[in-house]
């Protein structure tokens, strides 16, 4: 993969990026992701990101699900087996809406799981670039990806000067990898440790 | 942008001057202090109970279930009591994080991942109960519907006892899922201020390559919230399918209609109440208190007389139908074998009533609610009177049925009984004690997330907003 060049800068307050998010879009910027410790509501709009669709693919794998489950049964215990319990239809459908209820919401849920890891390619030992080890702690980190006509020391200014607290040039690999993060440098003294 | 603004009137969710770090910090010490002799003796004694249910395990296999006290007419007896039990005690999790997710409740934040964990490992000892009650255990497999070379011979679809095996399956998976996801974002913070090699390898691992970035952040609250929109009727579900083992049969005491949302009800009453005895120690041991609040204690202990008071009136109507019915078995069952003080098992009717109905009534009282030592005792009271509750639907049922010739002797169980009781005791709490030393116990990023609108410290500013004018409050407000 080929190695990019960022300008990254961080913010510790929500209140100061959302301006600052504005100022940089405006001046015409192209902002490759903000790196939040927690969902900062608004920000993806700030961004300009379109709404995520996968509630409508967890949609589609719960009607797979009550299909797959009304198909089978209905199949097993009205064609290809049919048995006599105490006389009843073999078309019993009240009997059915348990297991069909469960296994639609079981095709959902473990499909949108999979499809939310797949999209954010997400998985065991894969590994991404970090630009700050604090963006999972208390720091918002934006990251602008530079062009051939970025001056990224300008940019660093400009990001200072809209209320960033530390600014820094990166180049890094844009993308993942399988990787581990062990071989990172260690960016935290050992902590007292407190006797819990 | 999302307007940070929490009426002044409601109670801190987080106490003290905090900032973000400082929440990463109070949450993630634990993790990595070296654990407390405190911690080290109750897990020893957690695995020792272990050993000791796979002792008695094997000794089921071994010998088969004659190992136990079951006869004729009690074909379920701890085993099947123990089971509902536990699966009672697995609805609380899910309902934290889905329910009150649904409903806005600010207060999830500070419990919900331990709840969750406590509903994953409950599942987990309730599934042993079916799997072991099946006696040749390396058939298990036959209750999955695959094609087969008997005919192919399918299960039947139509059996409350197969709807379980969904249900609890299905249960057990999303809440899994749901567990989870939601911890890959905190993994990744552990992952990030490790301070080892092992331990960043190990968390980076876990954590899935968690970056925090927007738009994933933007997916992650898509997925918790049509993840606890599908959990929710799926919670309700589970144990209504749970009673449906008993409703759709036709023994006198188990063939009512109330059952489904009397079982919700006592699940819900029995899991919270797990959840109290959790938290209550969880936030002494690990110093959460600014995190568990008397506020989280006071909310859940709400719930308690709520659903407890709920389960009593399904007690009373019970009660009222086995006479109003006017059939004798009904009445015999309902009237003789439960409520009669000195008929054989009357004392564990009335030992329910008195755990389940009576004393969570003394939450009525604020000062009660708030009162820790109250708040464990009846935790622990609370839970033994959903185990009696069980015992009482299922012998009492049981024991005595349409002909008195074969009407069983007194059904007490064998010390194998017990040691298997005894041993998902010690499944249960040797997960939890793991859980508790190697994760976060409560959700760093949502904590984070309701910090500056709940945080005791950032309250002041709430009253600076109360005081302004529409006009000044548009003009602070309307900029992004």
């Amino acid at each position: 993969m080929a190695k990019k060049k960022f300008v990254v800068g961080c913010f510790d307050d929500e209140a100061v990026l959302f301006p600052a998010v504005k100022k940089v879009r405006t001046a015409g910027y192209k902002i490759k992701d903000v790196y939040t410790p927690f969902p900062v509501h608004g920000l993806d709009h700030a961004l300009g990101m379109r709404e995520t669709s996968l509630h409508t693919a967890g949609f589609i794998y719960g009607i797979t699900g009550t299909s797959t489950a009304l198909g089978s049964i209905s199949w097993i215990l009205a064609k290809d087996w049919p048995l006599n319990f105490g006389g009843k239809p073999h078309f019993a459908l009240p009997a059915w809406i348990p297991i069909t209820f469960e296994l639609t919401v079981l095709f959902a849920a473990v499909g949108m799981v999979l499809t939310f890891c797949y999209l954010c390619q997400m998985a065991p030992f894969v590994k991404k670039h970090h630009f700050h080890a604090r963006a999972t702690d208390d720091l918002f980190v934006m990251v602008i990806e530079c062009t051939d006509k970025t001056n990224a020391e300008d940019l660093k200014g400009f990001l200072a000067s809209s209320g960033a607290v530390e600014t820094d040039i990166q180049v890094a690999e844009d993308g993942w990898w399988l990787g581990r993060y062990d071989r990172d440098e260690v960016p935290f003294q050992k902590n007292q440790t407190v006797a819990a | 942008m999302h307007l940070k603004y929490e009426s002044q009137l409601r109670e801190p969710l987080v106490y003290g001057e905090k900032n973000y770090h400082q929440v990463t910090e109070d949450i993630v010490r634990p993790i990595e202090a070296k654990p407390s002799k405190l911690w080290y003796i109750g897990f020893y004694i957690s695995v020792a109970l272990l050993l000791f249910g796979v002792y008695s395990i094997y000794r089921d296999v071994t010998y088969g279930i004659g190992q136990w006290n079951l006869n004729k007419t009690v074909g379920w007896g701890w085993d099947i009591t123990n089971f509902v039990w536990w699966v009672g005690i697995g609805h609380a999790g899910t309902l934290i994080s889905a329910i009150l997710l649904l409903f806005r409740q600010g207060w999830r934040t500070g419990v919900n991942r331990a709840a969750e964990a406590m509903t994953i490992f409950a599942v987990m000892c309730a599934g042993q109960f079916p799997i072991w009650h099946m006696g040749r255990v390396w058939m298990a497999f036959f209750v999955l519907p695959y094609p087969n070379t008997r005919g192919p011979l399918w299960v039947n679809f139509n059996s409350p006892l197969l709807w379980d095996v969904f249900a609890i399956s299905t249960y057990f998976t999303v809440s899994l899922l749901f567990w989870y996801s939601g911890l890959l974002p905190d993994l990744a913070t552990v992952r990030d201020r490790a301070f080892t090699k092992l331990r960043k390898r190990l968390y980076g691992v876990a954590s899935f390559g968690w970056n925090g970035s927007t738009k994933h952040w933007q997916r992650h609250e898509s997925l918790s919230l049509v993840l606890a929109g599908l959990s929710t009727p799926l919670v309700l579900s589970v144990h209504t399918i749970v009673s449906f083992d008993f409703a759709t049969s036709v023994i006198p005491g188990w063939h009512t209609t109330i059952f489904p949302p009397y079982f919700v009800a006592g699940a819900i009453f029995s899991g919270f109440a797990m959840v109290q005895t959790l938290m209550v120690i969880i936030r002494k041991v690990f110093g959460m208190e600014d995190y568990i609040t008397l506020g989280h204690i006071e909310a859940m202990n709400k719930v308690i007389v709520l659903t407890g008071s709920i389960v009593g009136i399904a007690y009373l109507t019970e009660l009222f139908m086995g006479w109003y019915s006017q059939n004798k078995y009904e009445g015999y069952t309902f009237w003789y074998s439960r409520a009669y003080l000195f008929s054989p098992y009357g004392w564990s009717y009335w030992g329910m009533m008195a755990c389940n109905v009576l004393s969570p009534q003394i939450f009525w009282f604020r000062k009660m609610r708030r009162n820790l030592f109250v708040t464990f005792f009846m935790s622990v009271i609370v839970n033994i009177g959903m185990w009696f509750e069980r015992f009482v639907i299922i012998v009492t049922s049981l024991y005595r049925d349409y002909l008195p010739s074969s009407w069983s002797v007194y059904y007490s169980p064998t010390i194998w009984e017990i040691g298997f009781y005894a041993g998902t005791f010690g499944l249960f709490f040797t997960c939890f004690f793991l859980f508790a030393k190697y994760f976060p116990v409560i959700a760093i990023a949502e904590i984070k997330y309701v910090l500056k609108t709940s945080g005791e410290s950032f309250k002041d500013n709430m009253g600076k907003i109360e005081e302004q004018t529409m006009e000044e409050f548009v003009h602070d407000h309307a900029h992004h």
